[in-house]
C-alpha cells in the first residue's frame, strides 16, 4: 500500500503532535478504519511513539482498528431513543444481519455500531445509515430500511461481474 | 471586503444589506438542520428550486435555508412570514401547492398547518401555536430567521453590534463587570458564574491565554448546542471574541462532537466570514487586539465534555481528566490560563452586552438569570427545543408547551441533567426550573435535557441505562469510577433480570456515597445521581423488582410477559408473520395467542399491532 494520501494529510497538519487526533480522523475517512501499517507509518513520520497512537485509537470510540462495511449503521442509544425502544431495534438489526454490535457482515456490506446520542432526540428512536437519518424506527421497519442498502450493494456487485 | 472598524461602519453595512433586499420578494424559510433534514428538508429545497425555475418565479420568491425552530418532531418546517403562515410536516410534493396557494395567492394550504392537540383546529400563525406561546426567544431570537451560512443575514438582524460596542466603548474590566452583574451562569452543567470565571482567568498570571467553547454535547437527550452551532454559529463566535478581549486571550478553540458534521461545516464558514469583515484576525477593529478561532472535532468520548479532559484532547492526547486542585483558569490548555464555557453560555454574551446587565437580569430568578434552552423529549406530545425564562415551572414546560403526555398516559418522571442528573417525580411537578431548585431535588440543570417518562418507563431500567452508559464512557483512570460503575451495573442488571437480593438497595446507596467522595472528576462524582434519585422517589419500584419479581412498566424482560387481549385482537396475522420465534399462533380473523415459553420478549408484535391488542402483564 502506498501512503501518498496519508502524506497529504500529514502535510496539511504539518505533522503537529496536537493534531494527531484530527490526522487519524482524516485517515479513517479514507478507508473507514485505521489499518495497522498506516498507524505504524504515521508514528514514524510524526516521531510519535506507536503506543501513543494506539492509546488514542483505542480510547476514542469513533476509531476502528477493524475493517468496516460499505454501509455503517449507527443505532442511537441516547436516553430518548432508549425509552422509545432503541434496544429492540438494535436486536432486530442483529437478528436480521446475523451480526452483533460492533461487528461487520461477512460480505462487508454492513457494520453495526451504537452511538450515545446523535442529537435528534425529538425524532426518537433514530437509526443512522451512513448519512441518512431514519426517525421513529420500530423493529417492524428494520428490514425495509436495510433491504434498500442490500439491494444497492447487489447492483454494484453485479455491475462488477 | 471592507473591514469593520467602528459602530458607524457596521451600521452602514447593515443598511447596505437591508437596502439590497427587495421587499416585493417573498421569502420562504425552510429549516435545514439535522432534524428537518432527516425528514427530507433538502429534497424540499430541491423541489422549490425546480418549481421556481419551471414557473419563472425565481426573481419573485426566495427560498432560505434556516436554522432550527425547535419544533423538530413536526419537521420539516416552512415559515412564510410575509403571509404569517407556519407549515409543518411538509413533504416535497406539497411544494407546488405552497407556491401557488400561499406565495402567489396569499392563502394558506390548510392541510399543512399545525393542528391544535385539544381543539383539533388548524392554527395559521406561529405565535398562536401553544408550543411557542410560553417561550421567550432570546438566544434563539435569530434562529429560524437567518441563513446560518451567511454573515450578512446575522448582521442584518443586529449581529456583531455587541462586539463593536464592547471593543469600541468598553474596557475589558467593564465587560467583565457587566457579565458579573448579569448573573450569567454556565449553561453546560455546573452553573458556575461566568463573570467570576472570566475574572479569574484575566487575573491569572501569564501572557498566552485561551478561550474555549465546549460544543462536545455528550449528554444523551440534549441537542440545543447542536442546534445553536448549526443554526446561529455567529452568536457563539461573537461571544467568544468579546470574551477573548475581556480576558486577554489571543487564541480560541471550539471543540465540536464528531457526530455533528453540519455544525462543523457552519462554524468553519462562519469563522472565515467573520475574518473577512475583520472581526477575527490581527488588530481587530484597530484596537490592537488579535484573536483567531480554530475548530477541533471530538472523536467520540463522553468524558471529553469535562473541561480538563477536553483540554487534553485539544492537545492531541487521550481525553483523561486530571484532578482540579489547580483550576483551568490558571493552568489549563498547555498549562496556560484557559477559559472554557459551553456554547450556549457564549451565545448569551452578545445579548448581555447589547441590552445591558440590568435588562438581562430582569428575566429569571434570584440566583438564575436569563433564559435556558431545554430539549423536551421522551414521552411528551410536542418534542423539541424550548427556550424559557429561568424559574418557569416544570408543569408549564411539560403540559403547556409540551402538550402533556403522549396517548394520554400517566406521567411518571422527568429526567434532567443527562447521566449526571436525576429523575424528578410527579410530586415535584410544580417546582421552579433553576440551578438551585434542581440541585435541591437531587438532580441538576446539566446541559438542559428534559426526558419525560410515562407509565411504560421502568425507573430501575433508567438507572441501569445511565450507569451502563457511564460505565462504557468512564475513562478508567481512577478506581472509584471505573470499578464502582461496574459493580453498580451488575447489581442493577441483577435486579432487572430477576436476581435482585434483599440488601441490594442498601449496597447501591453505599457504593454511591463512596463514589461521590472518592472519584477524580465530575463524571464519577455525579454518576450515582440517577441511582440515588430513582431510589429516593421510586423505592417501591425497586422493591417490586426485587421482592415481587415484577416490572409493571413492561420493560425488564424476565419480569413481565406479553399477551394478546381477546377483545382487541382482530386476527390480522401481522404479529404471527413477523414473530422471529414463531411464538404466535392463530388463524386469520381469529384470536391470536402468544406462547410464553417461546416468546423472547423482543417486542416486535407489540410495536406492530395496530389494534394495540398486545399487552403487558
Amino acid at each position: 500500500m502506498s501512503f501518498e494520501k496519508v502524506d497529504l494529510i500529514l502535510e496539511k497538519y504539518e505533522c503537529r503532535h496536537d493534531a494527531l487526533i484530527s490526522i487519524m480522523q482524516d485517515i479513517q475517512r479514507l478507508e473507514r478504519y485505521l489499518p495497522p501499517e498506516t498507524l505504524k507509518y504515521v508514528s514514524q513520520r510524526m516521531e510519535v511513539p506507536l503506543s501513543r497512537v494506539y492509546y488514542i485509537a483505542t480510547f476514542y470510540k469513533s476509531f476502528s482498528l477493524e475493517p468496516r462495511g460499505r454501509h455503517i449503521i449507527r443505532v442511537c442509544l441516547g436516553t430518548a431513543c432508549h425509552l422509545n425502544g432503541a434496544v429492540q431495534n438494535r436486536e432486530q438489526i442483529e437478528r436480521t444481519l446475523c451480526i452483533r454490535d460492533g461487528e461487520t457482515t461477512q460480505d462487508m456490506i454492513f457494520s453495526l455500531e451504537t452511538v450515545n446520542c446523535v442529537g435528534t432526540c425529538a425524532l426518537a428512536p433514530v437509526t443512522v445509515v451512513d448519512d441518512t437519518y431514519y426517525d421513529a424506527v420500530t423493529p417492524g421497519k428494520v428490514e425495509k430500511i436495510l433491504s434498500k442498502y442490500a439491494e444497492e450493494s447487489e447492483d454494484i456487485e453485479s455491475e462488477k461481474d | 471586503m471592507k473591514k469593520i472598524k467602528n459602530p458607524e461602519n457596521l451600521e452602514a453595512l447593515r443598511q447596505t444589506i437591508l437596502s439590497r433586499r427587495d421587499p416585493s420578494i417573498q421569502v420562504a424559510r425552510v429549516c435545514c438542520t439535522t432534524g428537518c433534514r432527516a425528514g427530507g428538508a433538502l429534497n424540499i429545497i430541491d423541489s422549490f428550486e425546480q418549481e421556481l425555475a419551471d414557473r419563472d418565479l425565481k426573481d419573485k420568491i426566495e427560498v432560505k435555508k434556516t436554522g432550527c425552530r425547535g419544533f423538530c418532531e413536526n419537521g420539516p418546517i416552512i415559515a412564510i412570514e410575509s403571509k404569517d403562515v407556519f407549515y409543518n410536516k411538509v413533504r416535497p410534493k406539497d411544494v407546488p401547492d405552497i407556491i401557488t396557494e400561499t406565495l402567489v395567492h396569499g392563502k394558506p394550504v390548510k392541510r399543512l398547518l399545525y393542528t391544535d392537540l385539544e381543539s383539533k383546529k388548524k392554527i395559521r400563525s406561529e405565535k398562536d401555536i401553544p408550543f411557542f406561546r410560553k417561550q421567550v426567544l432570546n438566544v434563539f431570537s435569530k434562529m429560524g430567521k437567518i441563513d446560518p451560512t451567511k454573515i450578512d443575514d446575522y448582521i442584518a438582524e443586529g449581529g456583531y453590534s455587541a462586539l463593536v460596542k464592547a471593543l469600541t466603548s468598553m474596557t475589558p474590566e467593564e465587560i467583565i463587570e457587566t457579565i458579573e452583574a448579569s448573573g450569567l451562569r454556565g449553561r453546560g452543567g455546573g452553573g458556575f458564574p461566568a463573570g467570576r470565571k472570566w475574572r479569574s482567568c484575566r487575573e491569572a498570571p501569564g501572557i498566552v491565554k485561551y478561550v474555549i467553547a465546549n460544543g462536545d454535547e455528550g449528554d444523551p437527550g440534549a441537542f440545543m448546542d447542536r442546534s445553536l452551532m448549526e443554526g446561529d454559529p455567529h452568536s457563539i463566535i461573537e461571544g467568544m471574541i468579546i470574551g477573548g478581549y475581556a480576558i486577554g486571550a489571543n487564541q480560541g478553540f471550539i471543540y465540536v462532537r464528531d457526530e455533528y458534521p453540519i455544525a462543523v461545516e457552519h462554524l468553519t464558514l462562519a469563522i472565515d466570514q467573520a475574518r473577512s469583515y475583520g472581526f477575527l484576525g490581527k488588530n481587530i477593529m484597530s484596537t490592537g487586539f488579535d484573536l483567531d478561532i480554530e475548530i477541533n472535532r471530538g472523536a467520540g468520548a463522553f468524558v471529553c465534555g469535562e473541561s480538563t479532559a477536553l483540554m487534553n484532547s485539544l492537545e492531541g492526547k487521550v481525553g483523561e481528566p486530571r484532578a482540579k486542585y489547580i483550576h483551568t483558569v490558571k493552568s489549563g490548555l498547555w498549562e496556560r490560563p484557559s477559559n472554557l464555557n459551553n456554547v450556549e453560555t457564549w451565545a448569551n454574551v452578545p445579548l448581555i452586552i447589547d441590552q445591558g446587565a440590568e435588562r438581562y437580569a430582569e428575566t429569571g430568578t434570584r440566583t438564575s438569570k436569563g433564559t435556558k434552552i431545554f430539549s423536551l423529549v421522551g414521552k411528551v406530545r410536542n418534542t423539541g427545543l424550548v427556550e424559557v425564562p429561568m424559574g418557569i415551572t416544570l408543569r408549564e414546560i411539560i403540559y403547556d408547551i409540551g402538550g402533556g403526555i403522549r396517548k394520554d398516559k400517566q406521567f411518571k418522571a422527568v429526567q434532567t441533567g443527562g447521566p449526571s442528573g436525576g429523575c424528578i417525580p410527579l410530586s415535584k411537578l410544580d417546582m421552579r426550573m433553576d440551578y438551585d431548585s434542581l440541585y435541591e431535588v437531587g438532580s441538576m440543570m446539566g446541559s438542559g435535557g428534559l426526558i419525560v417518562m410515562d407509565e411504560n418507563s421502568c425507573m430501575v431500567d433508567v438507572a441501569k441505562y445511565f450507569i451502563g452508559f457511564l460505565m462504557h464512557e468512564s475513562c478508567g483512570k481512577c478506581v472509584p469510577c471505573r470499578e464502582g460503575l461496574r459493580q453498580m451495573h451488575e447489581i442493577l442488571s441483577n435486579i432487572c433480570e430477576g436476581r435482585g437480593e434483599d440488601n441490594d438497595i442498601a449496597l447501591l446507596e453505599e457504593l454511591s456515597h463512596f463514589m461521590i467522595e472518592a472519584s477524580l472528576c465530575a463524571l464519577g462524582g455525579s454518576a450515582p445521581n440517577p441511582v440515588l434519585s430513582t431510589i429516593r422517589y421510586f423505592r417501591d419500584e425497586y422493591r417490586a423488582h426485587i421482592f415481587d419479581k415484577k416490572c409493571r412498566a413492561g420493560v425488564c424482560r424476565n419480569l413481565f410477559e406479553y399477551y394478546i387481549d381477546e377483545e382487541l385482537c382482530n386476527g390480522c396475522t401481522v404479529c404471527r408473520k413477523k414473530c422471529p420465534e414463531l411464538a404466535v399462533s392463530g388463524a386469520k380473523k381469529a384470536l391470536h395467542v402468544i406462547d410464553p415459553d417461546k416468546c423472547i420478549g423482543c417486542g416486535i408484535c407489540y410495536s406492530l399491532c395496530m389494534q394495540e391488542a398486545v399487552r403487558v402483564r
